[in-house]
């Protein structure tokens, strides 16, 4: 067959496809006249016309135009599913405590680098007061006293802007937190050591704040202050470790994988951590800035609160999302 | 011929697809419906241009939202917000709505899965996440390095996501051969020969007169003597395409 005639017996095929795909494409969601049920079956047709005029060697112009209707179709039946409401509350609701729990072994290990320097640290700083600034720099652990002074009305922050919005702390705790979180994650890729140091030197400089907070004697304004966001906040650097330490396990350890596959992978289960660990921190940003911070309340009030904390945290991370035991759904990929 | 369109070395490779594979920036797979797409990879430079485009349209919008400091407590909490969704969030919100940022759809790219499909979230948090660790030291050293020792130029964060940066199809060119009496080739022609005088017909147009004379008579086609060679070639891409004069 000449091209002439497979032009002309084809080109209102052609034409549909590409009149179809341009509404597909400047749309979301498509007005309901537009027959979207005949993509596929357009597609096929031209995804074969396409290949028969490649095989018969019929002009570029034709086969490019073809290719290009080809791809642009291929995209639009490939498109990513939407409904995210859906998929984010299933997420929350069982998706991440799943995924997480699939690598518990890895989740104690990244908690063992961070809380194990804490508490060795924290121990440490408070028996010897000089210890914190071989650490932390004398600046910083003068603005760190200024901020748990007993003296202060508003806690965590500096006496100079007790008067700060709680909002901007929100922000601030959000920019700052989650920043730290996904890069936690993302040096995970230099084999795991990004995140081990993160961990590890995070968990340093916290101990040794709290040990030498306590130790001055400021320990009432500041462990009334973390511990109402300690819970979600400390735990979600502990996930987002776990996460990092996945990718660097596929580095080091990539079993009967490529290292290229583990890592894919890897990273894919890893995703699920790093965005459940950012909602933690959302959360506990929340609670850093429009609860921490009042001295309204009692710091027995507080402490209880905290601990309530820890407590739904541990049962959120252990038990959600078990009742559909074997189930890994869609959503746990979100 | 002397100068085969870029089309017909696509076409000659087609022909012989074992034979000579070509280092080029070509990838071809096969979609689950049973066709060979092409995909053309894009390397460091336009991506790199998309980048600043994208860092622009970045520092703009921080320029807009700038006044919000001067609202201190609520407007400084909104600014620092916006800097997080900008500095994480930007490239993700823009590949999951249409598969590129501002700026790489100003560079004709698009980011697909390894298998040629729109990126997805889980894909595109990913590569985006994984900027922290290709930015680094400075100017993106490590995702430079990355994507110039990988053949498919991937930057660590398209590595472990299992991403690709293709141009995106442009929608080649119109199928019309300029209409010409037909006329019969003086020799039988090759599958390759025929396919270089259709794209030299279909881009006549794009051509200069002296330049189409020029082209034409370098193929050998034309009959020597001949005051049209152009003419000519043209005639025997519209024997090719539509057969003998009725």
């Amino acid at each position: 067959m000449r091209q002439q005639h497979f032009e002309q017996a084809h080109a209102a095929t052609w034409h549909r496809l590409e009149s179809l795909l341009s509404v597909l494409e400047k749309r979301r969601v498509p007005p309901p006249a537009v027959p979207v049920q005949r993509l596929p079956r357009l597609l096929r047709s031209v995804g074969a016309h396409y290949a028969i005029a490649r095989a018969r060697g019929y002009s570029p112009g034709l086969v490019a135009r073809l290719h290009s209707l080809v791809r642009r179709g291929y995209r639009q039946l490939h498109k990513p599913s939407q409904h995210w409401p859906r998929r984010m509350l299933g997420f929350v609701a069982g998706g991440f405590p799943r995924a997480l729990r699939r690598h518990g072994c890895l989740f104690w290990l990244a908690a063992a680098l961070f809380f194990g320097p804490m508490l060795a640290m924290g121990l440490a700083c408070s028996a010897d007061p000089t210890l914190i600034h071989s650490l932390v720099d004398s600046g910083q652990v003068a603005s760190y006293e200024a901020m748990y002074d007993p003296t202060n009305r508003k806690l965590g922050r500096m006496p100079s802007r007790q008067t700060a919005d709680d909002v901007m702390m929100f922000g601030f705790y959000v920019w700052n937190n989650l920043g730290i979180a996904l890069r936690t994650f993302a040096w995970g890729l230099a084999a795991g050591v990004g995140s081990v140091f993160v961990l590890a030197m995070n968990g340093l400089v916290l101990g040794a704040v709290a040990g030498h907070l306590t130790q001055l004697g400021f320990g009432t304004p500041f462990w009334s202050f973390v511990s109402g966001h300690a819970s979600l906040e400390l735990t979600a650097i502990a996930v987002a470790g776990t996460a990092g330490l996945l990718l660097g396990r596929a580095l080091l350890a990539p079993g009967r994988h490529t290292r290229a596959a583990a890592l894919r992978a890897n990273a894919l289960q890893a995703v699920p951590l790093v965005l459940g660990a950012a909602l933690m921190l959302v959360l506990a940003a929340v609670v850093e800035a429009f609860w921490s911070s009042s001295t309204l309340l009692p710091p027995a009030v507080k402490y209880a609160v905290g601990g309530a904390g820890w407590l739904l945290v541990a049962a959120y991370l252990g038990l959600a999302g078990r009742s559909r035991a074997a189930g890994q759904g869609p959503d746990d990929q979100a | 011929m002397q100068e085969p369109a870029p089309d017909a070395t696509h076409a000659a490779a087609d022909a012989a697809p074992k034979a000579r594979v070509a280092i080029d920036t070509l990838r071809r797979l096969e979609t689950p419906e049973g066709i060979e797409i092409l995909l053309r990879l894009a390397g460091p430079v336009p991506r790199a241009a998309a980048f600043s485009i994208d860092l622009l349209i970045r520092v703009g919008a921080y320029l807009v939202l700038l006044p919000l400091a001067a609202l201190a407590g609520v407007g400084l909490g909104l600014l620092l917000l916006a800097l997080f969704v900008l500095e994480w969030l930007y490239p993700v919100f823009f590949e999951l709505r249409s598969g590129a940022t501002p700026g790489k759809r100003a560079m004709g790219l698009t980011v697909v899965h390894a298998d040629g499909t729109p990126v997805g979230p889980a894909a595109s948090l990913l590569r985006n996440l994984l900027r922290a660790v290709d930015f680094l030291p400075v100017l993106y050293g490590v995702g430079l390095t990355a994507m110039l020792v990988d053949q498919d130029f991937r930057r660590l964060g398209d590595l472990a996501a299992g991403t690709l940066v293709v141009h995106r199809e442009d929608a080649g060119l119109p199928p019309s051969l300029p209409a010409h009496r037909p006329l019969a080739p003086p020799a039988p022609l090759g599958l390759e020969a025929q396919q270089a005088i259709l794209a030299f017909a279909e881009r006549s147009g794009e051509l200069s007169a002296a330049r189409r004379t020029e082209l034409a008579a370098l193929s050998g086609l034309a009959a020597a003597g001949d005051r049209d060679p152009a003419g000519a070639l043209l005639g025997i891409a519209n024997w090719i395409s539509r057969g003998k004069p009725d």
